[in-house]
């Protein structure tokens, strides 16, 4: 370990990775270290052994089939197919290892009914969702979505994106409340109503990423991994490691190193130290037990997330073999919307006839997990479950001051759009430029014959 | 030998202990009808060659470690869905014979179960021709770039073939002796994997699965005619 690094990396999560891999083709030297033996820290998938090793402490039980079947994720998410994630996999190239599947579904409960979030024009005419007028309220409302344009003052109705709160624009097309909550939560994605007080551009910009997301490939605006999200650190991860970089699993760091002007200079590993300029890592690697508070890291709330074992596909939703189902927060007397996350064997996440539904939240109560009651409710019987609070870290400096560079949580969010503008605020931070999307010239690969 | 016949892709792994020369091996095999001597590529995802036998074309896409077997640091996802391994050691080297034992164990604990491994015991020139200078052509100038040299001071050979072939027969591996300098017995071992490739099993499966991909969702990020259409063109409401 003796050698010097332009940057050590900490934690092998999706954020880390990218950041090691983009650093890497970059021409950087770069150290990358997990205390895990395994890669993917928060965001790995799990094989059940360690899956029950993680939360029960115990051996899986043998009628859930073969180890190897599984790869549970930590972390629910799904990749919006025009999101920034899926700009960041076809630049790098590491899609060249990673298979894709679509979402089969996404859907939302309205008035106590699990209902499809409609993909196509004819969906949407026949959903019940909405009634005959107020769907031809709410087409009004997408025509002028969708034909709104900057430099046209013709095409804004009277509405400017900057300063119009969403909320007026709501009222503007005299939209009900179940439409508004359709449309902020299950399209725009927002967690929570604060939206509709701040101007409408971030909704508007949010509901032209999911509808271009959903007519990418036509079933819902999202896709999945086969494997599991664990794959997408990986990827990276490989990428890195093409580029030079050098991977180092199963290593605990004991120690950041600092000089005396409280500036990065290395990390200690047992009695080996390896000195680097830099250092990016996710935040558990920043917190001692004896510092209270964490001077480097800050909690900003708390996540529930629940893993559901089902032997069925979640009632009410055609049978598919995933889906998203959100339960927008005013539904069921919430601040904070609850969402399920459901994938199966057809992700090759799971052995056959086993489906597996995550359900989170943001934390409101002194009672996390009462919170989910009435996710668990749509679920149908749950063959096994695995519970976790997750508080949500960030830094509390920039890094310019001593080189050390830390990510944020995995947040609430059912999409990686936050993960990714969290790597290009670090990216920024690190390198002192942005972080422009090129397509790399293609690396040459032999093509010739025997 | 019909232009026609289209070949099967397989995906073949390569593992072994830093600087036993697993690139060397392969850039052997890969670059062999090279005119001249090429840098190796850094930053090559993986190299393909093909293979033709007399009825079938095998493409092989060979996985280099990239270094990450360094550290033992290899992702579940080097191995998944590799049809082949080539194990590779240095025959004046114990302890990387040891370490090509342990990598077969790791190949049968995490690929699948019908994957074709070869051993290989590399640097046979360094015993043949022990006088001669050695500029081994080692992972360090190779694409693997973070393999370590180790210029070997003794020259003897460490593993007898009888040895690492009665491994090879009691494990269910082929077995070859290679030299990736002189390029002895390097082609053999990537024509001998490619003729147990159950060749119509894989042509079935991929038919097989290419309808069933239709089917179940699969996409592309990279084609063409998923492009994004007009926004709102089949918006949700």
């Amino acid at each position: 370990m003796d050698e010097d690094y332009d940057v050590i990396v900490l934690g092998t999560g999706l954020t880390e990775c990218i950041l090691s891999g983009l650093l890497s083709v970059d021409g950087q030297k770069v150290l990358h270290i997990d205390r895990n033996d395994y890669y993917g820290g928060e965001s790995a998938s799990l094989n059940l052994t360690q899956l029950y090793k993680k939360f029960k402490d115990t051996a899986p039980p043998s009628e859930l089939g073969r180890d190897r079947d599984y790869a549970i994720d930590l972390i629910p998410k799904f990749i919006l197919a025009s999101g920034e994630l899926t700009k960041i996999l076809v630049h790098t190239d590491v899609t060249r290892y990673l298979e894709f599947k679509q979402i089969a579904g996404s859907f939302v409960l309205r008035d106590k009914t699990v209902s499809k979030v409609p993909s196509t024009e004819y969906e949407a005419v026949r959903s019940s969702l909405m009634g005959l007028f107020e769907k031809r309220r709410a087409r009004n409302f997408f025509l002028f979505i969708q034909n709104y344009r900057d430099d046209d003052p013709s095409t804004h109705s009277g509405i400017d994106l900057d300063s119009h709160p969403m909320q007026a624009v709501y009222n503007k097309f005299g939209l009900e409340a179940g439409t508004q909550d359709f449309i902020g939560h299950a399209m725009a994605l927002y967690l929570d109503d604060s939206y509709k007080q701040k101007p409408a551009r971030e909704t508007y910009e949010r509901i032209l990423l999911y509808t271009s997301s959903m007519a990418r490939y036509g079933k819902s605006p999202y896709i999945y991994p086969l494997y599991g999200l664990g794959e997408l650190p990986q990827a990276f991860a490989r990428l890195s490691a093409i580029y030079g970089g050098t991977y180092m699993l199963d290593k605990p760091i004991d120690e950041v190193v600092l000089d005396e002007n409280g500036k990065f200079t290395g990390v200690r590993s047992g009695d080996e130290t390896v000195r680097a300029k830099k250092v990016i890592g996710d935040p558990s690697y920043f917190m001692s037990s004896t510092e209270q508070p964490h001077p480097r890291v800050k909690e900003v709330g708390k996540v529930v997330r629940a893993i559901c074992l089902l032997k069925h596909p979640i009632p009410n939703t055609d049978n598919s073999d995933s889906a998203q189902l959100i339960i927008p927060q005013n539904q069921v007397g919430r601040k904070n919307d609850i969402y399920i996350a459901a994938v199966s064997s057809s992700h090759n996440v799971c052995a056959k006839d086993v489906y597996v539904a995550i359900v989170s939240t943001v934390v409101e109560t002194s009672a996390p997990e009462a919170e989910l009651l009435s996710a668990y409710k749509l679920l149908g019987p749950i063959h096994d479950k695995f519970v976790s609070v997750n508080p949500l870290y960030e830094p509390t400096g920039s890094g310019e001051e001593d080189n050390i560079f830390i990510s944020r949580s995995f947040d609430a969010t059912s999409h990686f759009e936050t993960v990714v503008d969290d790597v290009k605020d670090i990216w920024k931070r690190v390198t002192q430029k942005d972080l422009i999307l090129e397509k790399k010239t293609e690396p040459e690969i032999n093509e010739n014959q025997l | 030998m019909s232009e026609n016949q289209k070949p099967v892709q397989v995906k073949l792994v390569l593992l072994g202990e830093a600087a036993v020369g697993k690139s060397s091996v392969v850039l052997r095999f890969v670059q062999n009808d090279f005119q001249e001597y090429k840098e190796p590529t850094i930053g090559a995802a993986f190299l393909t060659q093909k293979c033709r036998l007399e009825d079938k074309v095998i493409k092989f896409e060979i996985w280099d470690t990239a270094g990450q077997e360094r550290f033992r640091s290899l992702a579940p996802m080097y191995y998944r869905n590799a049809l082949s391994a080539v194990v590779v050691y240095d025959i004046t080297s114990s302890s990387s014979f040891d370490k090509a034992k342990s990598w077969v164990k790791e190949l049968q604990r995490q690929a699948s179960p019908n994957v074709i491994i070869a051993l290989v015991g590399n640097k046979l020139d360094l015993v043949e021709k022990s006088e001669e200078n050695e500029d081994y052509l080692d992972d360090v100038a190779s694409f693997d770039q973070n393999a370590v040299s180790e210029p070997s001071q003794t020259h003897s050979r460490a593993i007898s073939r009888d040895e690492a072939q009665a491994y090879a027969e009691e494990s269910n591996l082929l077995f070859f002796e290679t030299s990736a300098k002189t390029s002895e017995g390097v082609v053999e071992v990537f024509t001998e994997i490619a003729k147990k490739i159950p060749h119509e099993q894989i042509l079935n499966s991929t038919k097989s699965r290419a309808q069933d991909q239709s089917q179940q969702n699969n996409v592309s990020l990279n084609s063409t005619e998923n492009q994004p259409k007009q926004v709102g063109d089949n918006c949700a409401c």
